[in-house]
């Protein structure tokens, strides 16, 4: 067995929830294996992380993985995770979601979480589509492409996950895709360790649903494509805008080192007590 | 010598919303999370000043009731006790995540200040519209906890008996008030440590590998490790199997979903609350709850003075209904009149167990204003 494959098994629930309900060639298995290595590097113990899910398939991965896991409902996972936070501050909250749960449904919420600056780590992974459900159009279904409610074409805009948490606040904001495995890895790695609202976009093909609606003959295809249009953020920037076409930049796009909001909250707290024991 | 022994309870001149605050904060409340609305606002007020003054105390105000009920049972998980408040319109947007605690069977109060509705209805005028909601308000088939305050000392006497009952039995537990007594203002009493007992939920004992989070116990109620204690669990809203795992084995899923009734069933007579006055020889009794049981208990008064032998069942619990305190009342023939702030959700229940046997009339007012005594007795009067 390969070393990889080892050190997935050490964190998977083995024994209980397998086989997994995950398409041949789905990019969430990936974003599982990255998420696995990167609480590994950091030396976090499995009692010390705290995985909360929204529903859709990407929310699966809460049964697969060993940690504390709390599968929540569609949308409102980073709500669960907010409380979560502020009520146990040592744990490391990592937060996953599709992007109709992040984007469509829980829209609100990730604004929120990302300004108020709350110590989570938001995982979103972005297959532009409804998967669990059968095919619908998401918030980040492209314009013009085709899935089970929009079969003459995505009339509406999208929005850009990365702008969208800049402008939010976001302590930490970061772009790969499943093709990117060892950016990803790193990207999810610094996500976990730095304080405040950290959140990384990872690309991950749905050729279930998205891919057979959109042309894409084949998984490959789908991650070969992924591979020509991401652009590394350095090279976006020199690029003539009018060049840019459907490219799009992958990187680390904020970095900042802003206490978490329950930092703040508890050194307020122990502030007033303080206070209220000399006075 | 033993006058010097009792220690004078601490005395307050507070309001209902106030009263609430006080009850939590002595049953052990750590965690607030809510979004203002009229006219339960005081309540998050006042958690806001005082939780990050208490020992570990956290309050957050959040961005929708969606995500307060979410961050409450998040917090919940964690191993806090925790609630929220607010009142009908938010209450309604709680209700996905009510479904939510019911199924992970997560301790957490929630307060709903009662206003007029449907909709945005009368913000500032009392109501009682949202009994059968808060019985029937999410999605599926669960038990749930359902008590009522009709006074300010009430609301702080109930709010420790919501968390206790929630801790004890692993449900979310709705306490419901009216406008009225959230925001009558009257002298109460804080009761000293001795007067009241607390509940915790129970913690599991085994080590982390024989643990079974959700298995049946003789309690019915399985013991809880906080996320981050060493027991990794996993907690679903799915229907899940002794272990946590989601199932769809028939069996198992009925096994689960009875367990959540039988743990309330089974513990019935601790549960339902009820106080009676001058019931024993009563011909009408009155049964009402919340502001309107005060407005009853004078009218009870005032008719006993005419010479009616007249009584008051007064409900504390509401669910599950306190079906046999009323069944005695009936059984010996006392005619029943309902009167409440809808236009028949107790009577509903009353008129259910009753099947048929005595009279029942009800007084239903919808008009955003208070039922007085004398409308009572003039009801009393005419049964
Ligand atoms: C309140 C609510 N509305 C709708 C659903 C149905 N539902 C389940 S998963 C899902 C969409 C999942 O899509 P996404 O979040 O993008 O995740 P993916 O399955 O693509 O990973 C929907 C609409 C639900 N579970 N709850
Ligand atoms: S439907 Fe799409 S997202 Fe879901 S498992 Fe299959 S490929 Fe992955």
């Amino acid at each position: 067995m390969s070393q990889v494959t080892q050190l997935i098994h050490q964190y998977l629930r083995h024994n209980k929830r397998f086989p997994h309900v995950y398409c041949p060639g789905c990019g969430h298995g990936i974003v599982l294996g990255s998420l696995v290595r990167s609480v590994h590097n950091l030396g976090l113990s499995k009692d010390e992380v705290c995985l909360v899910a929204g529903i859709g398939c990407s929310g699966r991965m809460a049964v697969y993985v060993d940690f504390n896991t709390v599968h929540t409902t569609h949308g409102r996972a980073l709500t669960f995770a907010t409380g979560i936070k502020l009520a146990n501050p040592e744990l490391t909250v990592i937060c996953v979601m599709g992007d109709g749960d992040a984007l469509s449904i829980g829209g609100n919420h990730l604004i929120h979480a990302a300004r108020r600056n709350i110590g989570v780590t938001a995982l979103i992974l972005n297959n532009n589509i409804y998967g669990m459900t059968g095919g619908q159009c998401s918030s980040t279904t492209p314009m013009g492409s085709r899935s089970m409610t929009t079969p003459y074409g995505q009339l509406e805009n999208t929005f850009d996950i990365v702008e969208l948490a800049k402008a939010a606040g976001a302590n930490y904001v970061a772009r790969s895709t499943a093709f990117h495995a060892k950016m990803m890895d790193a990207q999810i790695s610094q996500a976990l360790s730095r304080p405040g609202f950290s959140l990384v976009e990872t690309f991950s093909p749905c050729h279930t649903q998205y891919g057979r609606k959109n042309q894409f003959r084949t998984v490959v295809d789908m991650y070969q494509d992924l591979k020509v249009r991401s652009t590394p953020l350095e090279k976006w920037n020199e690029m003539d805008p009018a060049k840019r076409g459907d490219k799009f930049p992958i990187g680390v796009f904020v970095e900042r080192d802003e206490p978490g909001l329950e930092e703040r909250y508890m050194a307020m707290a122990e502030g007033l007590r303080k206070k209220e024991a000399n006075a | 010598m033993a006058q010097k022994a009792r220690r004078k309870n601490k005395e307050l001149f507070a309001l209902g919303n106030e009263a609430v605050v006080e009850g939590a904060l002595l049953a052990g409340c750590t965690f607030f999370a809510g979004y203002p609305i009229t006219p339960s606002s005081e309540i998050m007020e006042v958690m806001a000043q005082k939780l990050p003054r208490t020992e570990n105390g956290a309050f957050i105000q959040m961005e929708d009731e969606i995500a307060s009920m979410g961050a409450v049972i998040g917090a919940s998980l964690a191993g806090r006790k925790a609630m929220t408040a607010t009142s009908g319109p938010g209450f309604s947007l709680m209700q996905e995540h009510i479904g939510y605690a019911c199924m992970v069977e997560a301790p957490c109060v929630i307060v709903n200040v009662m206003r007029g509705g449907p909709s945005t209805g009368l913000p500032t005028s009392p109501a009682q519209g949202d009994v059968q909601m808060a019985r029937w308000g999410t999605h599926g088939d669960h038990p749930i906890i359902v008590l009522s305050a009709s006074t300010v000392q009430e609301c702080l006497e109930m709010t420790i008996v919501a968390f206790n009952f929630s801790e004890k039995y692993r449900v979310p537990v709705i306490l419901l008030i009216d406008e009225i007594t959230a925001h009558t203002r009257e002298k109460i009493t804080i009761p000293s440590e001795r007067d009241y007992e607390i509940f915790s939920r129970v913690l599991p004992s085994m080590p982390p590998e024989w643990f079974k989070p959700f298995e049946e116990t003789t309690r019915g109620v399985p013991p809880m490790a906080p996320i981050g204690s060493g027991y990794r669990i996993h907690v679903t809203g799915l229907t899940h199997d002794p272990l946590g795992y989601p199932t769809q084995r028939p069996d198992e899923v009925e096994e689960f979903t009875h367990r959540l009734f039988r743990k309330i069933d089974q513990h019935f007579a601790d549960i339902v609350l009820t106080e009676e006055y001058e019931t024993k020889d009563a011909e009408v009794a009155v049964v009402a709850y919340g502001s309107v049981a005060r407005s009853a208990h004078l009218a009870v008064d005032q008719a006993r003075e005419q010479g009616i032998k007249a009584g008051l069942l007064h409900l504390k619990t509401l669910f599950p209904f306190p079906r046999a305190a009323l069944e005695k009342l009936t059984r010996r023939g006392a005619a029943i009149l309902v009167p409440e702030m809808n236009m028949g959700q107790i009577s509903r229940e009353v008129k259910r167990v009753n099947a048929g046997r005595v009279r029942v009339r009800t007084i239903n007012r919808v008009d955003g204003q208070i039922i007085t005594p004398s409308q009572i007795l003039k009801n009393i009067g005419q049964m």
